[in-house]
């Protein structure tokens, strides 16, 4: 009795002095808004918001709600990361891996890429590419074309874009190819198993993913031309691209920083791992006969891999985070558009901080959840 | 003669109440925000991050502009000195909240008076400094002379959490003119990104274009158009709630622009307390108790024509001799042709 009691006393003090707290700020936070008359409540957010956004990758504009613009906001946020993590992980790989290189010259630029971009801080970074590098690309009218189809200006990246007949096929013949491959894999592995015999799966995956879509194209019906953006004149000197699909500064600027930055500590993650994996290990697997490749692609990266895992989730929800700072360049991510404008124009600073903060929450928790699930996968089962 | 002592002693006692009860009303007029500042020995007032003519501190971190005049005139009248204000530079999306939140007392940052602002969010708008309306600025090079040849696709720079960003759909929604919005959080980001050629315009409020030019790289490149796309009524605003502390930020606003109206200058403020005219006479202190009401002393407009000087001089100071509007236009006296026109003061 005294032991659980003993137990349970600290739980229920802990409890107490959270409600407290909370129940303190609550209080203290209905009082000074009724004392101002300020309202609270979520209403708004089906109200119109009458403001539009430079970028959106759904239907947007003054018309819809806030709501709306909420979501506008938040798959802004979810682009620039999901972006800025696949290039910081390319990125972060090969330098890691460029940092354990032999080569004197590739090693020492490996890492002196790593202490120059981990050793300045982000938001200078930010302004570094959008207002530096931004004022040294050309108008539109002065742009040259870059393999005669894409145009880099300084009102942003055009490129063409695909126009398609018979999308679905063409889509169907690479699930078809997915399908197929894995079907394949899964028989070279028992064919492996019970027959000892390797079969190329690799080339046939490649064959596979080329050749379906291919067949799509010849006796699908399927067909593909590009529209190709065109310089149009708005005054005197005043230029624009149009038709195509048109990638604003702004997001280039964000992502590329983003990546460059995060790609740093990646980099140095899967150095670790690589270097966390005991020499002994690679030895024994070049002793029972096994090539550079196969030690690397069996043995090493699997083992690896646990190392780097981890850490490396820590990098994917700091960018994600980190691309909060958008606001700084105009970018109309979640904090641009919703914390910023929604919050100006509806005055509603709780309610909106709040759905803010729970959505990267949800974002961070997410990424965590997938990651974790992953590192699960790789771990080593213990049977 | 019993009787008579029990009806003297409701009498004594019904005083009594009625005095304690003004008594009290008295203290209450002394505003919390008023015994704060008196307290604290300095105005907290919130400003812009750097609007020549309007807010903008120089190099040795002295505050000039008719907005930062605002908030000298209340330390003047309130305090006894111009000087003692302490400024808060707040973005366009900070403002509110720093003044709901009590950081500041007065916020005097160019900020358009709205109903949705003043019935919304726990603000109050106390009058008008500076009459003024959306703009556009090109590049002269563009050729562009009127709004009237902005073409679809246009890009248009300006600030998140103004007014601006929802004149500019309307604007453009009218003219059935499609555009892309690229809105920066600080003004001087706005700037670089237009005169870096990001944007094909620029559009504020027009003063703001006006002393935004001033600080491009080369001011002579860019004009403002001639057409004004809405209504910018520019004034202060206070904490919803303390009406006393409200109406000395209004009366020492509108004390600058009636003493404009009747001559007084900080220069001749002294003299003009013999004045025949008893409305001056009162704006300077030498006649009727206007201070009271406020819970303040009677010189307290003196104080503020003699510190910071009448509307007149502080427009013709901050903004006339800058360069950046020499044209008073609405902000003109009603007198002489303008649409300044302030409540008597008596």
């Amino acid at each position: 009795m005294d032991l659980k009691l003993q137990k349970i006393i600290p739980q229920l003090i802990t409890v107490l002095v959270v409600v407290l707290v909370f129940g303190f700020f609550t209080y203290n936070a209905q009082i000074n808004m009724e004392n101002r008359g300020i309202d609270f409540g979520y209403g708004f957010l089906s109200q119109e918001s009458s403001f539009d956004v430079q970028f959106s990758l759904i239907e947007y504009d003054g018309s819809h709600s806030y709501f709306r613009a909420y979501l506008v906001g938040l798959l802004n946020t979810i682009l620039v990361s999901v972006i800025g993590i696949i290039i910081a992980t390319i990125l972060g790989v090969i330098v890691g891996v460029a940092r354990l290189s032999p080569n004197y010259l590739i090693n020492q630029f490996a890492a002196f890429y790593v202490e120059f971009f981990r050793n300045i801080p982000l938001l200078l970074q930010i302004f570094f590419w959008y207002f530096a590098a931004l004022r040294a690309l050309p108008l539109p009218q002065d742009a040259d074309a870059m393999l005669g189809v894409f145009f880099l200006t300084i009102k942003g990246l055009y490129v063409p874009a695909f126009i398609w007949e018979n999308l679905n096929v063409f889509l169907y013949s690479i699930i078809a190819a997915i399908i197929s491959i894995i079907v394949i894999r899964i028989h070279a592995r028992k064919v492996q198993e019970t027959q000892g015999k390797q079969l190329p799966v690799f080339w046939i995956s490649v064959g596979l993913i080329f050749i379906l879509p291919l067949l799509s194209f010849l006796i699908g019906g399927v067909s593909l031309s590009f529209e190709i953006p065109k310089l149009k004149q708005l005054a005197t000197t005043s230029f624009k691209y149009e038709g195509g699909i048109s990638l604003p500064p702004e997001l280039i600027a964000l992502t590329l920083s983003l990546a460059l930055y995060t790609a740093t500590f990646i980099a140095e993650c899967v150095r670790a791992g690589i270097q966390g994996v005991g020499k002994g290990q690679k030895e024994a697997a070049a002793s029972i006969g096994l090539n550079p490749n196969q030690v690397l692609k069996l043995v090493v990266m699997p083992q690896a891999l646990r190392i780097i895992i981890p850490p490396t989730t820590n990098q994917y929800l700091n960018l994600t985070k980190n691309s909060s700072l958008a606001a700084a360049i105009a970018y109309p991510d979640l904090v641009l558009v919703f914390a910023g404008t929604a919050l100006m124009q509806t005055g509603k600073a709780i309610e909106i901080v709040s759905i803010t903060m729970l959505t990267y929450l949800s974002l961070s928790i997410s990424i965590s959840i997938l990651m974790n699930w992953y590192n699960k996968k790789i771990a080593i089962k213990e049977k | 003669m019993f009787k008579y002592l029990k009806q003297l002693t409701s009498l004594v006692a019904m005083v009594a109440v009625l005095f304690t009860f003004t008594t009290e009303t008295m203290a209450a007029k002394k505003s919390k925000t008023l015994k704060n500042t008196q307290k604290k020995g300095f105005v907290r007032c919130g400003v812009s991050q750097g609007l020549p003519g309007f807010s903008n501190a120089d190099a040795a971190g002295n505050w000039t502009g008719i907005d930062v005049d605002v908030c000298r005139a209340v330390a003047a009248a309130v305090l006894g000195d111009a000087n003692k204000v302490k400024f808060t530079p707040l973005s366009a999306k900070e403002r509110f909240t720093a003044l709901t939140s009590g950081e500041i007392d007065i916020l005097s940052r160019n900020t358009t008076w709205t109903l949705s602002r003043d019935a919304d969010i726990g603000l109050t708008f106390v009058g008008v400094n500076f009459y003024d309306g959306q703009g556009f600025m090109v590049r002269k090079s563009s050729g562009i002379t009127s709004t009237s040849q902005f073409k679809d696709g246009i890009s248009a720079c300006t600030n998140i959490g103004t007014t601006t960003e929802l004149n500019m759909r309307d604007f453009f929604n009218s003219k059935g003119i499609s555009y892309e919005p690229v809105a920066f959080e600080k003004a001087d980001e706005v700037v670089a990104a237009y005169d870096a050629g990001r944007c094909d315009t620029y559009t504020t409020d027009k003063s703001g274009l006006a002393a935004q030019r001033t600080k491009m790289s080369n001011p002579d490149d860019h004009i403002v158009l001639p057409e004004t796309v809405s209504k910018e009524p520019l004034g202060p605003v206070v904490r919803q709630g303390d009406s006393v502390w409200e109406d000395i930020v209004r009366w020492s606003l509108n004390a600058m622009i009636e003493a404009e109206e009747y001559g007084i200058t900080s220069a001749n403020a002294d003299s003009m307390k013999t004045s025949d005219n008893p409305a001056v006479k009162r704006l300077v202190g030498a006649e009727g108790e206007l201070g009271a009401a406020f819970g303040l002393d009677n010189e307290w407009s003196l104080r503020i024509i003699k510190q910071v000087g009448n509307y007149g001089e502080s427009y013709k100071r901050n903004i006339a001799d800058t360069g950046i509007l020499p044209d008073r236009g609405p902000n003109e006296l009603w007198t002489k042709g303008g649409i300044l026109y302030v409540p008597p003061a008596r």
